[in-house]
């Protein structure tokens, strides 16, 4: 019974599943969440949902009531009553009263949520379609989260992990008990971060910055998804949110910071015509490959063919950088100079000039890139 | 007018005219309103079906059937199919049969201009639709088309999605103009405006909503086609403007929409339920000051529907109380019905059967509507299935059960013959289930956080969407028995008298089933 109230929409299905079983797959309440604001966000959820039930049998018993009992096959005559001001008022002025008492901890609740004061933290995460960005704006580092469930388990090819459709290759990471700020936007089109865990549910609006904020209680790995409508693969942005002990947080904090040095050093690096095809083909599968497909023929008329692409086998190779740094103004090719650097840019072109029989055999190295961005300025 | 000078002499001339162009040209109340309700019926059909690929592709985990830029455009049409092409249509039909019967008028008041706003639908939808068929597919930014999705980044079919949407709000505004000049103009001597029944107020104040809010929708898609077409930015922050000003524009019609959708169904209700009680309405002036509550009050809550769009604390709070409000005057209808009830002579026959789930299951969802209203908990109900099972509640067994509940009820008047009551309880009790059975999990999915318009899901919701599919295959496959009911009963059937509803009030009632062409040429005097 204590289980029963804890999840109270158990209490209509518990002839049917056992409850054991609803923990996992049958999880029909909202989650309490790891932040004061998500508890008390679900307090507020279980308190209105308990008003409601109570509501809801005081009516329907009078109704059922009057159904059973007010059958003209038990021969129950019409009374002739139609109106009584009284009785209207008084209807009237209870819900009233109700909703006034629900109100109050309701402001109290959203008052709290709103005060993203006082933060130690800035993070600024930027909706692209389809995968998110972050940026920790004091400590300087940045980066893409995309979704890292592979095609096959989407495409029924290979059972599907445990977290399918709710992993990421790069996490957001935060320290526990801190207070941490969420400035969020977005570079095309609206999405909406949300992790359920955290109750942070904020639209990420092109050319505006909305603002959130957590302090998370407990370490451990949270995961969301985007929940604004943002085009094709709404579905397959998710959010994974880890929080660390303050320890893990400056570890994790160095390290980052390491590896974006090494990626700047690379850029100066001479590099062979295999290690760029590798890096490339990664960088396709996770930036290009949801619209250009893995196989590069794209889906016409959207989302062009690469393979055996005019612009790649007989075009000039400023061309390919250009649109790829640029994007395309009127399509769906984004700027992905931005996005990429120079490294990743110069792969993938050699990769796009090189795979699927598209074999132009020329090579573009990050310095062609460099080179490319001065003469644009 | 002449007919109504000569009098009865004259009535054999007047008949339908017959074949095609009866219907093209008719401009007699009864006609249109048959060609709203089976217009209305084909669009629930393929609305539908549209549903059907949704759940088909939500049966199970990962991308089975379609596509995702196609199952969002499934979605959208699914949505726009419903609420403009099935469910308003409906109650403009229901208006058109009942509204001059009830108040005791010969047709309504401006019958070519009826004819017209009919015959623009059929080609508003069947341009909608094509776009389907387009290079680049049809309208796949969900029914609410948020910019910029459905600007900077939308299909080139938007152009065509626009204009249909402008002509289908030229449909309804025209439909609206004639029912409020019908009702304040052609009333019987003696109907007074509070001896008219509740069906004809609340169309009376979904009109007047209609012509406050459909010309802001008109506003809102032509701010879209300057946008895409000629280089405005009403709604890009690169040149100065805002996408939240979509949405508030948006909603500013789109909330009043969802009372359009309701109000007529409470009106059929109102009159069902005291037929079948065989007792009077309770309150029937609280219920007109309600619904005329719920309408104002529909006009100054718009941005509960952005509670997450980063409004400043002052909004959220204002469009919280507000919201909350909307639940006394609900309240109060609802309680009416109940207390109608109370104390009645009750029978179950297929309307009232509707009429009584519609008052259980429309308040199941007017309370996941306060729930929703409650602004931080909507931070974690909004854009989830939460939301989904909310307004199909408020819509399936809210707005369709209504009108089912009065297409039962008058069917009779209209054809002449009784319904089949068996196979209508067994097409009620179906649909009762299979919708319940469709909807009711999404509560569950969306509060353990599946977000709504989404083709693929995680594997903790496989079992309730699996349960979901199940459900809308069978509430969906039902309809076509109701189709089989509908045409059975056209076709022949008992012999239903004038009133065969032993505790129905009302003019109509006074009629010979099935009521003749030209009906109250003479007016009746009502008492």
């Amino acid at each position: 019974m204590l289980l029963a109230l804890r999840q109270p929409q158990l209490l209509g299905l518990g002839l049917l599943w056992c409850t054991g079983y609803a923990q996992a797959d049958w999880a029909t309440n909202m989650r309490e969440g790891v932040t004061a604001v998500s508890q008390s966000i679900y307090n507020l959820h279980m308190t209105i949902f308990w008003i409601c039930v109570v509501i809801g049998i005081i009516v329907f018993g009078v109704m059922f009531w009057s159904m059973l009992m007010h059958r003209k096959s038990r021969g129950a005559k019409p009374a002739t009553f139609h109106e009584n001001t009284l009785v209207e008022i008084i209807w009237t002025t209870i819900p009233f009263l109700i909703l006034v008492f629900m109100a109050i901890p309701a402001s109290k609740t959203l008052i709290e949520a709103y005060n993203a004061d006082e933060a130690e933290i800035d993070i600024k995460i930027t909706g692209y379609q389809w995968k998110w960005k972050y940026d920790y704006l004091n400590e300087k580092i940045g980066y893409f989260s995309n979704l890292s469930t592979p095609r096959d388990e989407i495409n029924n090819l290979k059972p599907k992990n445990a977290n399918y459709l709710l992993e990421v290759d790069e996490p957001v990471v935060v320290p526990v008990n801190k207070k941490v700020r969420f400035l969020i936007t977005s570079a095309d089109v609206i999405h909406s971060w949300w992790v359920p865990e955290l109750a942070v549910k904020k639209d990420a609006i092109p050319g505006f910055i909305n603002e959130a904020w957590t302090k998370i209680e407990k370490p451990g790995t949270y995961r969301g998804q985007c929940t604004e409508l943002c085009g094709k693969d709404h579905g397959f942005m998710p959010i994974v949110i880890e929080a660390k002990s303050e320890e893990d947080y400056q570890l994790w904090l160095a390290s980052k910071q390491e590896q974006a040095e090494k990626e700047k050093e690379l850029t100066s690096k001479e590099w062979t015509m295999d290690e760029l095809m590798t890096r490339g083909e990664k960088v396709y599968n996770t930036t290009c490959a949801v619209c250009h497909q893995p196989n590069g023929e794209g889906m016409p008329p959207v989302f062009p063919a690469l393979k055996g692409s005019t612009l790649i086998t007989t075009g000039d190779v400023k061309n390919h950088i250009d649109i790829i740094v640029n994007g395309k103004q009127g399509t769906a090719m984004q700027a992905f100079g931005k996005q990429l650097s120079e490294v990743d840019i110069a792969a993938v072109t050699t990769y796009e000039r090189n795979a699927w029989g598209n074999n132009k055999g020329d090579m573009v190295t990050p310095q062609d890139i460099v080179k490319f961005n001065e003469a644009a300025q | 007018m002449s007919a109504v000078l000569e009098g009865h002499t004259t009535d054999h001339h007047h008949g339908p005219a017959k074949g095609l162009w009866r219907w093209v040209l008719t401009t007699n109340h009864k006609d249109i309103g048959t060609l709203y309700l089976w217009f209305s019926f084909a669009m629930f059909l393929f609305g539908g079906t549209l549903a059907f690929v949704i759940r088909a592709e939500l049966f199970q985990p990962g991308l089975q059937i379609v596509e995702p830029n196609f199952f969002n455009q499934m979605t959208t049409m699914h949505g726009l199919v419903m609420v403009f092409g099935a469910v308003m249509p409906a109650f403009v039909g229901l208006a058109n049969w009942l509204v001059p019967m009830m108040i005791g008028a010969p047709d309504m008041a401006m019958p070519r201009m009826n004819n017209w706003s009919f015959w623009i639908l059929p080609f508003a939808f069947a341009m909608l639709s094509s776009t389907l068929l387009m290079d680049g597919g049809g309208p796949n930014f969900g029914w609410t088309f948020y910019a910029p999705l459905s600007t900077t980044y939308a299909p080139p079919s938007t152009v065509l999605f626009i204009l249909s949407i402008h002509m289908m709000g030229i449909s309804s505004i025209m439909g609206a103009i004639n029912i409020i000049a019908t009702v304040l103009n052609l009333r019987a001597p003696g109907m007074t405006l509070m001896k008219m029944p509740l069906f004809v107020w609340t169309w009376l104040i979904t009109a007047f909503l209609l012509i406050a809010v459909m010309p802001v929708l008109a506003g809102v898609v032509t701010m879209m086609l300057m946008d895409i077409s000629f280089g405005t930015s009403f709604f890009s922050a690169a040149g100065g403007g805002d996408p939240v000003l979509f949405q508030h524009v948006f909603w500013f019609f789109g909330h009043p929409e969802v009372y359009i959708m309701i109000l007529p169904a409470f009106g059929v209700v109102s009159a069902i339920i005291p037929a079948f009680a065989r007792k009077p309405l309770f309150g029937y002036t609280s219920m007109v000051y309600a619904t005329a509550s719920i309408a104002f009050l529909s006009f100054i809550v718009w941005a509960h529907h952005m509670f997450t769009v980063g409004m400043p604390i002052t909004g959220e709070l204002y469009f919280m109380y507000a919201t909350m409000l909307i639940a006394v005057p609900t309240g109060v209808k609802v309680f009416n019905w109940i207390t109608t009830m109370f104390k009645g002579s009750l029978t179950f026959e297929t309307p009232m059967l509707f009429a009584t789930a519609f008052v259980i299951l429309f308040t199941i969802g007017g309370f996941s509507g306060l729930m929703l209203a409650i602004a931080p908990a909507d931070f974690q109900y909004h854009d989830t299935y939460f939301v989904v099972a909310h307004f199909h509640y408020v819509l399936v067994p809210g707005a369709i059960f209504g009108i089912m509940a009065g297409i039962y009820y008058w069917l009779p008047k209209w054809t002449g013959h009784m319904y089949d009551e068996t196979m209508g309880k067994v097409h009620f009790w179906l649909s009762f289930i299979g919708m319940n059975l469709a909807f009711f999990p999404m509560h569950f999915t969306g509060l353990a956080g599946m977000p709504r318009r989404i083709p693929d899901y995680a594997l903790q919701f496989a079992n309730f969407n699996m349960l979901s599919s199940v459900g809308a295959f069978l509430f969906g496959f039902t309809q076509l028995l109701f189709l089989f009911i509908v045409i059975k009963c056209i076709i022949g059937g008992k012999k239903a008298s004038a009133k065969p509803w032993e505790g129905a009030e009302g003019l109509e009632w006074m009629l010979p089933s099935p009521a003749p062409y030209h009906t109250f040429t003479t007016p009746p005097e009502v008492k």
